[in-house]
């Protein structure tokens, strides 16, 4: 039976699955993987800050995870290499935050439900919060969508068909920080880039259109998040951990299937 | 009024001017083709036309609701995404499947909308990507070296079937490429450029013209000499001044 905690934590979780679905086929297509680590990251210094000037926790994590994203998207336009640029900045990022937050007078923050989710204390006005960002991501990504696939194909194709994929960029590196900035509470700063790109992963092993990569992405995650309840209920396990565990079960089950069926049709 | 034309354009790169002083027009229905060795700034003046590099200096004036068909050199799609070719000639405007059909029979590809495009053969990825410049029903096709990849009677093939499609839809083309003998032949109009328009006009003109020889004499080697004729030889071989 669905007690009234865990029907909210499956909701919340449900609606990150949502967004983080083709938000997260993006994230591959354009190997933008270790980017939502960092922005993830720098949630946590949003987290510090958010408290520290008494500003929404979620509006905190939004504004840092923006800025980092951006940050990170001027270097790389700059030609700086991207996997060092990535490193220094995400896990300076970490470690800032961690140290803002231990300077916090008379707060008592429970770091680890930051880092790694307590999607079992979502209480109604996260699950309004979580509904708006998924929402807003869903149209963003809806309303681009022709526009995100070609430029993400080819910036010159989509220069000549008359798009600006600086302005498709923009949209995807926005899209990034709001499903960070709803999703920490779920799965945490450590594992937020776990559900952009696992059930993406998983969904490629399936599909044979980025649509229905979309929609795979989607399904897959909203499995991982059911069965990552369930387990966490039934082993007592840590619910963003466990959610993680499912889907990276899944994708491992999909990626069988589709060695399988490789094996069949050139054997 | 020109389909696109760019007066005084430069074009910097790294701090380097990699373009400069280039005026040029493309009118509506001609096939301008632009020659020049490698590093002399072709690629970059296609990306300079399409809008993907600003111009440093100089304007480029496009033709107001200007339509172009972009064939690009190669096209790398990452494996992570699933991409049939009916989803791919989609891309960014709907297309009617009914017309696909039409499209990808008339580059001589038929049967090929359901495959994924990581499947094609080289010169099948280059078919499908001139039908995917072709739906949008451009007034320029824009070429980047879009034989890169292909053998020679493959090339061959890919500029006749140019050639007839800018018969039927009286698109203007133009063109970057190595393959000197087709296209030159092919083209009402060639460009030779290094760094700025060495010389232009029509193609037995520039291959007369003594800047053009200066570039392309003897630097290309065999490869060029082969589809020479006889009479086309230069026997100067001494060194050559920079043109221009």
């Amino acid at each position: 039976m669905l007690d009234d905690f865990l029907l909210r934590a499956l909701l919340a979780g449900l609606m990150v699955a949502l967004a983080a679905g083709p938000l997260g086929c993006f994230v591959i297509w354009r190997r933008m993987a270790y980017f939502g680590d960092a922005t993830a990251h720098a949630a946590i210094l949003g987290v510090a800050l958010a408290l520290g000037f008494a500003l929404n926790l979620y509006l905190g994590i939004m504004l840092v995870a923006l800025a980092m994203a951006m940050t990170v998207a001027a270097l790389a336009g700059r030609g700086w290499a991207m996997d060092t640029t990535l490193g220094v900045l995400a896990h300076s990022a970490l470690a800032c935050g961690l140290v803002a937050v231990s300077y916090l007078p008379g707060v008592r923050v429970d770091l680890t439900s930051y880092l790694f989710g307590d999607i079992l204390a979502v209480s109604r006005s996260d699950l309004v919060v979580i509904a708006l960002g998924a929402g807003a991501v869903l149209a963003l990504l809806a309303w681009r969508w022709r526009a995100l696939l070609t430029a993400t194909l080819s910036e010159d194709l989509a220069h000549a068909a008359g798009l600006n994929p600086a302005r498709e960029r923009l949209v995807l590196t926005v899209a990034l920080a709001i499903v960070v900035a709803v999703s920490l509470k779920i799965v945490g700063a450590l594992l937020i880039a776990a559900m952009l790109i696992i059930p993406a992963a998983a969904a490629r092993n399936l599909a044979r259109g980025p649509e229905s990569m979309a929609l795979g992405a989607v399904a897959l995650g909203g499995l991982s998040v059911w069965g990552g309840l369930q387990l966490s209920l039934a082993q007592d396990t840590p619910s963003g951990p466990s959610i993680v565990v499912v889907a990276a079960g899944l994708f491992l089950l999909t990626t069988l299937g589709r060695f399988a069926r490789q094996n069949r049709s050139t054997r | 009024m020109s389909l696109i034309s760019t007066d005084h354009l430069a074009v910097r790169l790294g701090g380097r001017e990699v373009l400069h002083h280039v005026d040029l027009c493309i009118d509506a229905g001609e096939i301008v083709t632009i020659v020049g060795p490698n590093g002399s700034g072709k690629s970059t003046l296609l990306r300079a036309l399409l809008g993907v590099v600003a111009p440093s200096k100089g304007r480029i004036t496009r033709k107001p609701g200007l339509r172009i068909g972009y064939v690009p050199q190669r096209l790398h799609i990452d494996p992570t995404m699933p991409m049939p070719v009916a989803r791919f000639l989609s891309l960014p405007d709907r297309q009617s499947p009914a017309r696909m059909v039409e499209v990808l029979a008339r580059v001589g590809v038929p049967d090929v909308a359901r495959q994924d495009m990581t499947t094609l053969s080289g010169g099948q990825f280059q078919r499908v990507l001139l039908a995917r410049a072709l739906l949008s029903r451009p007034d320029i096709l824009i070429l980047d070296e879009a034989t890169a990849g292909l053998d020679q009677p493959g090339t061959a093939a890919f500029y006749r079937l140019i050639e007839d499609v800018r018969r039927e839809l009286g698109c203007a083309v133009l063109s970057v490429s190595h393959d000197l003998h087709v296209v030159m032949s092919a083209s009402d109009r060639v460009i030779c450029l290094n760094g700025h328009i060495c010389c232009s006009g029509a193609p037995h003109v520039v291959r007369a013209a003594p800047e053009y020889r200066a570039l392309f004499g003897h630097g290309t080697g065999g490869a060029l000499a082969l589809y020479q004729h006889d009479h086309d030889h230069d026997h100067d071989h001494g060194d050559h001044a920079h043109a221009g």
